[in-house]
This record gives C-alpha cells, structure tokens and sequence, in this order.
C-alpha cells in the first residue's frame, strides 16, 4: 500500500518538472519583447529598458533564469502582474472562490440530475425512456456550451426577465467577503435580498457549466448499472424478493458508483475549460475570465503563473482520484 | 491455399463492419448528415445564393424568411452588416470540415508514431515520451490551446496546430497501450523470427492491428476540434471576421442577442448538428469495432 502510494506521488514529480519548465517557456517564446509590452504605448529609455531587463533576469543564461524561476515557484513567488502590480499569487487566490464556487454548484447539478438520468437509463434499457435520455445526454455532450450560454441568456433573461445576465450579485448589495463565497457571504451579511440574488446570479452558469458534466455521468452511470446489474449477486437480491427500488438503488448503484466517482473526479480539467468559455460569457469574476483577460493583456507573468497553477491543481485532483481509487479496489495497486 | 478457398465466403472487414454498424440507428442517421456536412463543404460556393462576405447594406438584419419582415431573398435572414446568413452557414461547414481533417490527420500520424516509438523503443524513451504526454494532459486543453494561440497569433491555422498538439496524447496512450498488448503475441514472435525488421514490425505487422481504437478516437477528435475551434473563435483568437466561421460568427452577433435571435442561434445550432452528427457515428463506430462489446 505504501509503495503504491510513494510511486503514484513519484510520477507527480517529473509532471510537475515539465509543467514548470512549459510555462516558463512561454513567456520566452512569446512573440514581443515582454519588457517592451510593459511600457506600454509611451515607450522607455534604454536605461530604464537595461534596468528592467537587469531586474527582471532577462541577461542572465536561459538555465539561471529558469533555476530562478523554479524556486520562486517552490517558495510560492509567482511574479508581478504587468498590469496591476499585484503579485499573481495574490491574484489568482483573490479570484479562486469565484471560480471553485461555480464549480461545485456546477458539479453538484450535474450529479443530482445526471445520476438519476443514468439509473433509470439503465433500468429501463432499450425502453422509451432510456433512449429518450440517452439522446439528450449526447445531445448536451455534443453542445458548444458558449452558443448554449447564449441561448438561455436569449430566454430567461431576454425574454422571461427571470435571470441576471453577469456577475456574482447585484451591485446594490455590498459587505466585505469574508470566505469568498458568495452565497455565504450573503447570507453572513443579513442583507434583506442578498442571498436570492446570489442564487439568481448562479442560475444560468451553473446549467452552462454543468451540462457537459451532467451528460458524462449520465452516460457513464448507464453503461457501470448495466454492467452491474447483469451480476449473478443482484439476480440473488431480485430472487430474495427485495423491491425493484432496493435493488437498484441500494445493491447495484452502490457498486456502480466506483466508476462514476472517477469520471467526477477526473473532470476537474473539463469544468475549468468550461470556466473560461462560462466565465467570460457571464463576466463571472473568476480565474478562467481572469487567465482569458490576461491574454489579451499580454500581461505575461499572470498568464505564466495562472497556467501553472491550473495544471497542479488538475494533477494534484488527479492523483487524489487515483490513490483513492486505489484505496477503494485493492486490484489497481498491485499493478 | 485450397482448404481456404474451399471454406464458406467469410463476409468481407467492411461487410461486417457495415452489419454491426447498421445496427445502431443512431449511428446511421449521423451518418447521413454527415454526409450531407461533407456534402455541403465541397459544394458550399456553387449552393450558396450569395458570396459570404457580400454586404447588402439596405437589409441588415432581416429576419428569417417565415418571420414578419422576412423574405425568401435571405431565407435565413441577414446579419448586421447585411450579409446573408445562409451563404454564411453553407461556407463555414467548409472551415469546420477543414478543420476537423486537418486535426485528426496531424494529431494521429504524430500520435500514433510517438506511440508506435514508446511502445516498441527502449524503457527510457518511453518514459521520456509518456511523462511528456502526461505533462500536455495536466493542461486543461481549451487553456493550452487558448495560450498557445496567444504565442503563435490568432488565426485559424494556429488554432489547428494548437488543437492537434492538444488532442496527440491521447492519441499517443491508446497506440502505446495497444503496442504493448499486441508486442507479445504469437503472430508478431514469429515475424520477428522470419527477420522482419522494425520499421515492418512496426507499421505492417502491429499497427493494424490497434487502429481500432485509434478511429474511434479519430471520430472523437474530430468533433472535439470542430467545438475548440469554435470556441477559439468565439473567444476572439480563432478564425479572424470576415471569415464566415461557426465560431466567429457567434462571437460577432454577441451583441445582438436580444434584438435579433436568428443571428446568434443558426450559427450555435450548425455547430451542435455537426457535432452531435460526428458522435453519433462515433458511437456507433465503437460498437462495431469493439469486438468485446459486440452483440451484447
């Protein structure tokens, strides 16, 4: 168990090398001289330009700079933002909350809609109903969720006025955030409305950000029932004279689960690739709308170091999913 | 052989192939509008009425032709600048199709090679290869594309080159995967022994062998670059307007969402219909090709 454990946490390793070494190279292979993008439309001296190039690093020897570099980012230093100043560290924790909140509401709908589907799906094969959802969980895998984002805009705001159309919450509400999340902080801060219009503001990026998530598990829950419920154990449990609803739901889901419980975890890189596209179309304050900015900012540090820290946190999730997964089934770790 | 020739007709690969895809209704109807996609690709400038970018400055924003207002001159009505909607979606089934081609072919010959090299080369090279896919696979793929859109400038060759070296991994496991399985077997031991060489082990011998899963993964990528690419094209850093892309387009009519519904949602539902076409045949694909899920 341990050796499974400390070999798992060795290939972290060379990933995380290589993850450090490709955002560091971006920011040397990008086109423009990143000093000269900092100055800006009025220009600098070539003194002020040799000080700058001296005290970013940018003279020192390719390995040095990268050496540097590396060990910044083991003491968290991250560098500056070109264009606020602030260091991205503080940048990218500042926005997070945004970001993991939507998320976990986002995964949440997924779940208790995608489950089910999948469960009933399955009972019901080949039937009416399981073509009619397994349709429609292509139809939501296959969906540009941008043009979709758009669409629910078109109805629920244009057309029912029920939905806002960005931001976390309406700005005649204002306290101070407390733990970054907004339907906590609204309800921490007594405001009369508050938290209904954080709900409100949730409503539509939420499904955008869940529906490709929701028809994942839908079709993954699917096929692991079908596999399960084929087992020579349930047949045993129908033969006991348990309830439909108990054999389904208590002996065969149960095991079903294991799989599912992977896809959910494994789709931390999906739902922060839907963040970007989400967030942008919402002006949601997060760090998908943040990194998409800072592109076309050319505001080079924040790019660097926000891709660094998006890829660590889908390896660090990925590795979680994995040593769980081995502690569950007990047949990956000999391997 | 005579005792072969003697034996009842085996159905052909493809007769099989097509009996157990035609199973799969789903399958064959995506087939079908695939074919009309592809269709239409080719075809788009002798069946559009009008050139793409032609500008009828008096009827901007017309709507569809069954709206009030609408005429049967732009069936799908125009666009701000009074462009023609429909010529504008027949062409841009070109830059998807183009596209998605492009992709698959770059992201599997690259892929399938480097799998082909990690599975039959020494350990250290295959560590080296696989760590390096891993590392691309840590990357949430729109950003790793979005970014590198960002170094190389946005247009939609970039957004090809992106897309490909973003999708190769995968390509990469499932060919390195099957190598590893099929390296021992008894049929490539004893070419090994009649003297074939490497590059032969390689690419006569093994390879066909694992292409199974690699189309299936081709269907899938296919659609997957057709969505990044729209998506890269909305986000600005695709496709550069005037191009009639399905991306581009949307990301253009952003602003006009409230006041003119036609122009936001033909473009989103070109998109979904292709997509959605690509994975039902993919699907279908799988079930045929699969031989373990076969008749199941």
């Amino acid at each position: 168990m341990i050796r499974f454990f400390l070999s798992r946490l060795l290939t972290f390793v060379p990933t995380f090398i290589g993850v450090t070494v490709i955002s560091f190279a971006f920011i040397r292979v990008l086109p423009g001289d990143p000093i000269i993008v900092m100055a800006g439309e009025r220009g600098m001296t070539q003194e002020r330009y040799d000080a700058l190039v001296k005290q970013y690093g940018f003279d020192q020897p390719m390995l040095a700079q990268f050496w540097d570099y590396l060990t910044g980012v083991l003491q968290g230093d991250l560098g500056q933002s070109f264009v606020t100043k602030r260091p991205v560290w503080d940048e990218f924790f500042a926005l997070f909350p945004a970001t993991l909140e939507l998320s976990i509401c986002a995964i949440i709908f997924a779940i208790l809609i995608g489950l089910p589907a999948g469960v009933i799906a399955a009972v019901n094969r080949g039937k009416f109903f399981d073509r009619l959802l397994m349709s429609t969980a292509l139809v939501g895998y296959s969906m540009p969720i941008f043009w979709w984002a758009l669409l629910l805009i078109i109805v629920f705001s244009g057309n029912l006025g029920w939905t806002p159309v960005s931001g976390r919450i309406d700005l005649i509400y204002f306290f101070d955030s407390t733990t970054g999340f907004m339907l906590i902080d609204s309800l921490l801060s007594g405001q009369k409305g508050a938290f209904g219009s954080a709900v409100r503001h949730l409503i539509l990026p939420t499904i955008v950000l869940g529906t490709i998530p929701l028809a994942v598990i839908a079709r993954q829950t699917r096929s692991a029932m079908l596999e399960v419920l084929s087992e020579d154990y349930i047949r045993t449990a129908r033969a006991k004279g348990l309830t439909p609803f108990r054999v389904n739901a208590l002996h065969a889901l149960r095991n079903a689960l294991i799989p599912v419980v992977t896809v959910i975890g494994l789709s931390v890189g999906t739902l922060l690739a839907g963040a970007i596209l989400t967030e942008t179309i919402f002006s949601w304050p997060g760090i998908g709308k943040w990194m998409v900015d800072s592109i076309f900012r050319r505001d080079y540090p924040v790019v660097q170091g926000g891709l660094l820290l998006i890829a660590v946190m889908v390896m660090a999730v990925n590795l979680t999913v994995d040593l769980l997964y081995g502690l569950i089934n007990p047949k990956i770790r000999s391997r | 052989m005579a005792e072969t020739a003697a034996a009842p007709a085996r159905p052909s690969a493809l007769a099989e192939f097509w009996y157990y895809f035609r199973e799969n209704r789903g399958a064959v109807i995506g087939l079908w509008f695939f074919a009309v996609f592809v269709f239409v690709a080719i075809f788009a400038p002798l069946i559009a009425p009008y050139d793409p970018t032609e500008q009828f400055r008096q009827s901007t924003l017309v709507p569809p032709a069954w709206e009030e207002g609408g005429s049967w001159a732009f069936p799908l009505g125009t666009d701000p600048l009074g462009r023609d909607m429909l010529s504008r979606l027949l062409n841009g089934a070109r830059y998807s199709f183009f596209v998605g081609i492009v992709v698959v072919v770059v992201a599997a010959s690259g892929g399938i090679l480097m799998g082909l090299v990690a599975g039959f080369g020494p350990r250290w090279l295959d560590t080296i290869i696989m760590r390096f896919m891993d590392v691309i696979l840590a990357f949430p793929s729109l950003l790793l594309a979005l970014v590198l859109v960002a170094i190389l400038g946005p247009s939609l060759t970039n957004a090809m080159i992106a897309i490909a070296l973003v999708l190769q991994p995968h390509y990469v496991r499932l060919t390195r995967a099957s190598v590893l399985s099929e390296r021992t077997k008894d049929y490539v031991i004893s070419a090994r022994v009649a003297g074939a060489r490497l590059p032969r082990l390689m690419f006569v011998t093994v390879l066909p062998n694992c292409l199974a899963p690699i189309i299936v993964q081709a269907a899938l990528s296919f659609s997957t670059a057709i969505l990044d690419a729209a998506a890269l094209g909305f986000l600005g850093m695709g496709a550069q307007p005037p191009t009639p892309e399905w991306g581009t387009m949307l990301a253009e009519a952003r602003e006009f969402i409230l006041r003119a519904w036609w122009v936001v949602t033909f473009p989103g539902l070109a998109i979904l219909v292709t997509v959605l076409a690509i994975n039902l045949m993919g699907d279908g694909l799988r079930d045929a090709l699969d031989p373990k899920l076969k008749r199941s």
